[in-house]
C-alpha cells in the first residue's frame, strides 16, 4: 500500500500557526514535517531602543507564556548593566512566573491537550452517579456530587440540543481512539469548565504585581509594585493575604482536580507511554533562582543536560555548544547551507523558496519552514516539562523524584515510560504539583523580609543611562513552561545594539539539519506512532500538542530590502 | 449582562421560514435532525425534540480568526468576569471557529469554518486578532496553504460586523513598529465594505470585548465610535481625567525614581514616564481581571498601548511626557489632552455615520425578507 499525504493545517488548539505534514501507511506514520509558517520579525524593531523597554516589546513575543519573555529579557538587560535586584523583586518575579506555569499548564491540559483524550459526546450517556462515585474515589475536591455532575450533563446536553455544536463541531467524537467510559468523559468535561473560572481567579496574582494580565508590567532593576505596609495604593496586608488566597486556591485545583484527574485519565492511555518518545535528548537551563540569580546552585529546578536517554548521567550545559542549522530552512547563510553556526555568530539572511500561496503540499521541498534547526553539540534536543522533570530526577532533586516516583508507581510503569507522548503529558502535570507547593515557600519568604523590614524593590543605582559603559552585552536565561530560553542583548551608547532570543517551541520545533536529523516533533511523529484514520488525526494532535506547541516565533529579522539584520527565535 | 439575541438575528425570521426560503423541506429539516442525534449518540428518538430546540433557540454565530500575533487577546477575553467565558461560548454564542479552543483540526476545522459562513452568511459577527502581514506577497503568514489576507477577505465577505480585537488587528501592534518588517496592517487597511469596530489595547481589557459583544448582540448594531473606530463606552474618557492620582498630580506629588518615597506612598507616575495623559483607555474605570487593579494602581506608568503607534509614538516608555517619539516638545499635558479629545469628538460623528450607512447597506443585503411591520430590527426578542 502506498503512503498517504496526510496536511493538518491549521493545528489547532495550540498558540500560533503551525502545520504538519505525514505520511501514513497501514496505519503508521512513517514520515513527518513540522513547519512554521508565521514570521513577525520583531527583533530589528529592538535595535536603537532604550534597553529598559525592551521586556515590554519581547514579552509581546507570546500573551500565552506573557511572563517568560519580559523577565528574560530584564534578567538579560540587567546582565549587562551589572545590576542585582533586590531578593524582594525576585521573590515576586517567581512568584508571577510560578502562577504563570500554573495556569498555563492547566489551561493546557483541560483547554488545549484535553479533546484529545476526552470525548465530549460521550459524556452525554454518563450516569452522574457513577461520575460522581468516580470523582470521590480519586480526589476530595468538593464538587463532586451527583447533582452536580447532572447539571453539568444538563447544560451540556442543552447546548447540543440547539445543534450548535460551536468549538466542538466536527470534532472526532467515537473515534476509536478515545478510551474513556462515559463517566470519565464527564467529570473531564465539568473540570474544564472549572477551570476557566479557577484560570481567571488565580492569575490576578499578576494584576496585583504587575496591573494586569496578559501582559503585566516588568522593570528593569527589580518591580515597579512599591511595598507598603500603611498605604492604600501599594502592596499592603490586603494585597498579600489576596495573593496568598490565590496561592492556596491554586495549589489546592493543582492537587485536588488537575493531577487527580492527569493521573485517572493517563490510566486509560498507558499504550501512549509507549507512543511518540521521539528525541531522547534533554535540556534544560534552570529556573526560579533562591538565591542570586546566577546562583545556579540554587535554582530550584535545576540546570543541564540529559543525552541518550541516560539518567546516570547530568551533562553541565556549555551554551558555546549550540548552533544552528538552516538546511531545511527559509533563510540562506554566506557561508553555504549546510554551516552550523552559534548565535553570537549568527547570519540570517531569509530567503523564501516554497511555493506562492496558495499551496498543496510542502513534504518533499528540501526547505520548509521559518524554523531554524538548533543543535547542541550537534544534536537535536527536546525542551519543556519532561526534560526540567528528567534532569532534576536524575540530579537527585528530592521533590521530583518523590512525585516521579509517585506517578511511576500509580500507574505501575517504569522510568522508560516516560519517553513518551503520555511522559510529556505527564511531566508537565508533576511539575505544576511542584511548583503549587513551593509557591507557599517564597511566598513566605517574601513576608519574612517584610516583616524584618525590608520592603526594597528596585535598585536604582544604574537607572540612568549616564551610569551605563558605553558598550556592554548581557545573557538572560530563563526555563519557561515550554523549556530553554535565552535572550542576548548588546548595548552601545545606551541603545540596544543587538538583540537575540533562542526559544523553546524552536528546538522542538525545529527541521531536519545537514545530517537529516529530524527536530523533536517530527522525531516522536515517527516513533512507533498509530495514525488509524488519515482524515481524523487526532494521534498527530496528542503528540504535538503533549509538547505544547507556542509557535508566535521563528521571528528572524528582516530590514526593509529583505536583509537580515539580526534574528529572534520566538517560543 | 443579557444576550437576547436581536430582531434582526435569525430568531427574527423563524428557522422554518428561513429554511423555506433556502428549499430545506421540513422532512429533509427532520432527516437532519435524526441524523444529528446519532452523532451525538442521543438516538433518533430524540429527534422532534432537537428539531424543536432549533427552532426555538439559535445563539448568534461568532467567527473568530487569529492572523499575525500572540494570542494575548484570546488569553484576555477568556478572562472576562461577567459573563464567564464558559457562560458566554455555552450559552450565550455559537462561536462557530475558534483556533484556540476548538476540538477539530486541520481539514475539519477549516470545513466547519466554511460551512459556518455558508449558513450564517450576512449575520455572523467576525472577531480578528492579530495584523495582516502584506509584504512580499503575503507569505509571512499563511494558514493551510493560503495568506492572512485571503482568508481575512473570504471571512469578512459574509460578516455582519467586525470587531478587530486588539491593538494588531487594529493597526499592527508591535510588528508594525518601525520599520514594520512584514508589512503588517490591521483589519480596516484591508476590509473597506464592512463596519469594523477597534476594540484598542496590548491587549484590550476582556470586559471591554465582551461588552463590545453584548452590545452588537443586544442593539443590532456595533456601539458609538471615536475617531479611531474605538467605542466610546470604553475608550471615551483620557487616563489623566479619570486617574485616581490625578490630585497627587494636581499637588504636585510625584513618583521621582521607582521605589521611593513618592511610590511608597503611591503618588502620580508622571515623572517615570506615564503617558495617561496622552491615552484614551477604560483602564481606570473598568479596570484588569475583575477588577483587581491596573497598571498605574501597581505602580508602573501607563505606556498608552490603547492609541495606534504606541510603539513608536509613546517611546522610550520611561521618557516623561512630552519628551518621547510622538509628542513636540512645545506641547503640555493639558493642551495635548485638549487636543486628542477634540480630535476624538470630531471623528465619532464621520465614524458613526459611516458605520450606519454600512449597516444600512448590510441589512438590505442580508435580510430581504424581514417584514418591518412584523418584528423587524429593533424589536427586542421575547
Amino acid at each position: 500500500m502506498a503512503a498517504t499525504k496526510v496536511v493538518v493545517d491549521p493545528i489547532t488548539r495550540i498558540e500560533g500557526h503551525l502545520r504538519i505534514e505525514a505520511q501514513a501507511e497501514n496505519g503508521r506514520i512513517s514520515n513527518a514535517w513540522a513547519s512554521s509558517t508565521q514570521f513577525r520579525g520583531i527583533e530589528i524593531i529592538m535595535q536603537g531602543r532604550d534597553p529598559r523597554d525592551a521586556w515590554a516589546f519581547v514579552q509581546r513575543i507570546c500573551g500565552v507564556c506573557t511572563v517568560v519573555h519580559a523577565v528574560a529579557s530584564c534578567r538579560a538587560v540587567e546582565d549587562a548593566l551589572g545590576i542585582t535586584i533586590p531578593p524582594n523583586a525576585n521573590l515576586i518575579r517567581n512568584l508571577v512566573h510560578g502562577m504563570q506555569f500554573i495556569q498555563d499548564h492547566v489551561i493546557h491540559f483541560y483547554h488545549l491537550h484535553a479533546l484529545d483524550w476526552v470525548d465530549v459526546v460521550s459524556a452525554l450517556k454518563a450516569d452522574p452517579a457513577g461520575t460522581s462515585r468516580l470523582a470521590r474515589s480519586i480526589s476530595p475536591w468538593p464538587n463532586n456530587s451527583e447533582t452536580y455532575f447532572k447539571a453539568v450533563q444538563d447544560r451540556l446536553k442543552k447546548f447540543v440540543s440547539g445543534g450548535q455544536l460551536g468549538i466542538f463541531t466536527n470534532g472526532y467524537w467515537g473515534h476509536p481512539a478515545y478510551k474513556l467510559p462515559p463517566e470519565a468523559n464527564l467529570m473531564a468535561v465539568a473540570h474544564y469548565l472549572e477551570a476557566l473560572d479557577w484560570q481567571r481567579d488565580v492569575i490576578r496574582l499578576h494584576t496585583i504585581f504587575g496591573g494586569k494580565n496578559p501582559h503585566p508590567n516588568f522593570l528593569v532593576g527589580g518591580m515597579a509594585c512599591a511595598i507598603n505596609l500603611e498605604d492604600t495604593g501599594t502592596i499592603n496586608a490586603e494585597r498579600l493575604v489576596d495573593v496568598q488566597a490565590m496561592i492556596r486556591r491554586a495549589r489546592d485545583f493543582v492537587e485536588q482536580v488537575y493531577y487527580p484527574d492527569l493521573m485517572a485519565i493517563a490510566g486509560f492511555y498507558k499504550d501512549w507511554a509507549a507512543i511518540g518518545g521521539g528525541t531522547k535528548n534533554f535540556l534544560c537551563v534552570g529556573e526560579f533562582p533562591e538565591a542570586g540569580v546566577n546562583d545556579f546552585g540554587k535554582l530550584y529546578f535545576p540546570r543541564g543536560v540529559i543525552l541518550n536517554g541516560d539518567l546516570s548521567t547530568v551533562h553541565e550545559y556549555d551554551h558555546k555548544l549550540v548552533k544552528e542549522y538552516i538546511t531545511s530552512s527559509w533563510y540562506e547563510y554566506p557561508g553555504g547551507d549546510d554551516v552550523g553556526l552559534h548565535p553570537y555568530e549568527g547570519e540570517t539572511k531569509a530567503k523564501y523558496t516554497g511555493p506562492p500561496a496558495p499551496w498543496e503540499y510542502l513534504q518533499g521541498l528540501d526547505k520548509y519552514t521559518w524554523m531554524k534547526a538548533p543543535r547542541y553539540d550537534g544534536k537535536p534536543m527536546q525542551v519543556g516539562p519532561l526534560g526540567r522533570m528528567l534532569v532534576a530526577y536524575a540530579s537527585g532533586h528530592d521533590d521530583a523524584q518523590g512525585i516521579v516516583n509517585e506517578a511511576l508507581g500509580r500507574l505501575g510503569v517504569g522510568p522508560a515510560a516516560l519517553f513518551s507522548t503520555l511522559g510529556r503529558t505527564a511531566a508537565r502535570g508533576l511539575e505544576t504539583v511542584l511548583i503549587a507547593r513551593r509557591m507557599e515557600t517564597w511566598f513566605n519568604s517574601l513576608i519574612e523580609r517584610v516583616k524584618s523590614g525590608d520592603t526594597k524593590t528596585f535598585a536604582g543605582e544604574k537607572w540612568e543611562p549616564s551610569t551605563w559603559p558605553a558598550s556592554c552585552e548581557g545573557y538572560g536565561y530563563l526555563d519557561a513552561p515550554r523549556g530553554a530560553l535565552g535572550h542576548w542583548v548588546q548595548i552601545k551608547d545606551g541603545k540596544i545594539s543587538r538583540y537575540q532570543c533562542v526559544v523553546p517551541s524552536t528546538w522542538n520545533c525545529s527541521p531536519r539539519d545537514k545530517q537529516g536529523q529530524m527536530g523533536p516533533y517530527e522525531a516522536a511523529l515517527v516513533d512507533n506512532h498509530p495514525l488509524v484514520n488519515p482524515e481524523q488525526p487526532i494521534e498527530i494532535l496528542r503528540t504535538i500538542h503533549s509538547f505544547d506547541p507556542c509557535m508566535a516565533c521563528g521571528v528572524h529579522v528582516l530590514d526593509a530590502q529583505g536583509n537580515v539584520v539580526t534574528e529572534v527565535k520566538v517560543q | 449582562m443579557s444576550f437576547a439575541a436581536p430582531s434582526w438575528f435569525p430568531a427574527t425570521e423563524s428557522v422554518e421560514d428561513e429554511l423555506a426560503r433556502r428549499g430545506v423541506s421540513r422532512r429533509e429539516f427532520m432527516e437532519y435532525c435524526s441524523s444529528l442525534c446519532i452523532v451525538l449518540g442521543v438516538g433518533k428518538s430524540e429527534a422532534p425534540r432537537m428539531a424543536a430546540a432549533i427552532l426555538a433557540d439559535r445563539r448568534p454565530s461568532v467567527i473568530w480568526i487569529q492572523l499575525q500575533e500572540c494570542t494575548g487577546c484570546v488569553e484576555s477575553v477568556i478572562r472576562t468576569s461577567e459573563p464567564s467565558i464558559g457562560t458566554l461560548v455555552l450559552d450565550q454564542i455559537s462561536l462557530d471557529f475558534s483556533h484556540t479552543l476548538m476540538a477539530a483540526a486541520g481539514h475539519a476545522a477549516e470545513s466547519a469554518a466554511a460551512a459556518a459562513m455558508a449558513a450564517e452568511k450576512g449575520k455572523y459577527l467576525l472577531v480578528v486578532t492579530g495584523s495582516i502581514p502584506l509584504a512580499d506577497d503575503g507569505i509571512y503568514l499563511t494558514i493551510g496553504g493560503r495568506t492572512a489576507k485571503v482568508i481575512l477577505e473570504e471571512a469578512a465577505e459574509g460578516a455582519a460586523a467586525i470587531i478587530a480585537l486588539g491593538a494588531c488587528a487594529h493597526w499592527g501592534s508591535v510588528q508594525a513598529a518601525r520599520p514594520n518588517p512584514t508589512g503588517a496592517v490591521g483589519v480596516s487597511e484591508v476590509i473597506k465594505n464592512r463596519p469594523v469596530v477597534n476594540i484598542a489595547g496590548c491587549p484590550p481589557i476582556a470586559d471591554v470585548v465582551t461588552a463590545t459583544v453584548a452590545h452588537f448582540l443586544t442593539f443590532g448594531r456595533l456601539p458609538a465610535v471615536d475617531g479611531d473606530g474605538r467605542p466610546l463606552f470604553a475608550y471615551g474618557a483620557r487616563i489623566h481625567d479619570q486617574c485616581p492620582k490625578r490630585a497627587n498630580f494636581d499637588a504636585g506629588q510625584f513618583v521621582e525614581k521607582f521605589d521611593d518615597e513618592g511610590a511608597r506612598k503611591g503618588w502620580c507616575l508622571y515623572e517615570v514616564g506615564c503617558k495617561g495623559p496622552a491615552t484614551f483607555s477604560p483602564c481606570p474605570i473598568f479596570q484588569w481581571n475583575s477588577h483587581t487593579d491596573w497598571p498605574i494602581g501597581a505602580g508602573h506608568p501607563c505606556i498608552g498601548c490603547t492609541e495606534r503607534g504606541f510603539w513608536d509614538t509613546m517611546t522610550p516608555f520611561y521618557g516623561r511626557l512630552p519628551d518621547v517619539g510622538g509628542f513636540g516638545i512645545e506641547s503640555k499635558v493639558d493642551i495635548l489632552g485638549a487636543a486628542l479629545a477634540i480630535g476624538a469628538t470630531a471623528g465619532v460623528v464621520a465614524h458613526a455615520a459611516a458605520t450606519s450607512v454600512h449597516q444600512m447597506r448590510e441589512r438590505k443585503r442580508s435580510l430581504p425578507v424581514v417584514d418591518p411591520t412584523s418584528g423587524g430590527p429593533g424589536t427586542p426578542k421575547a
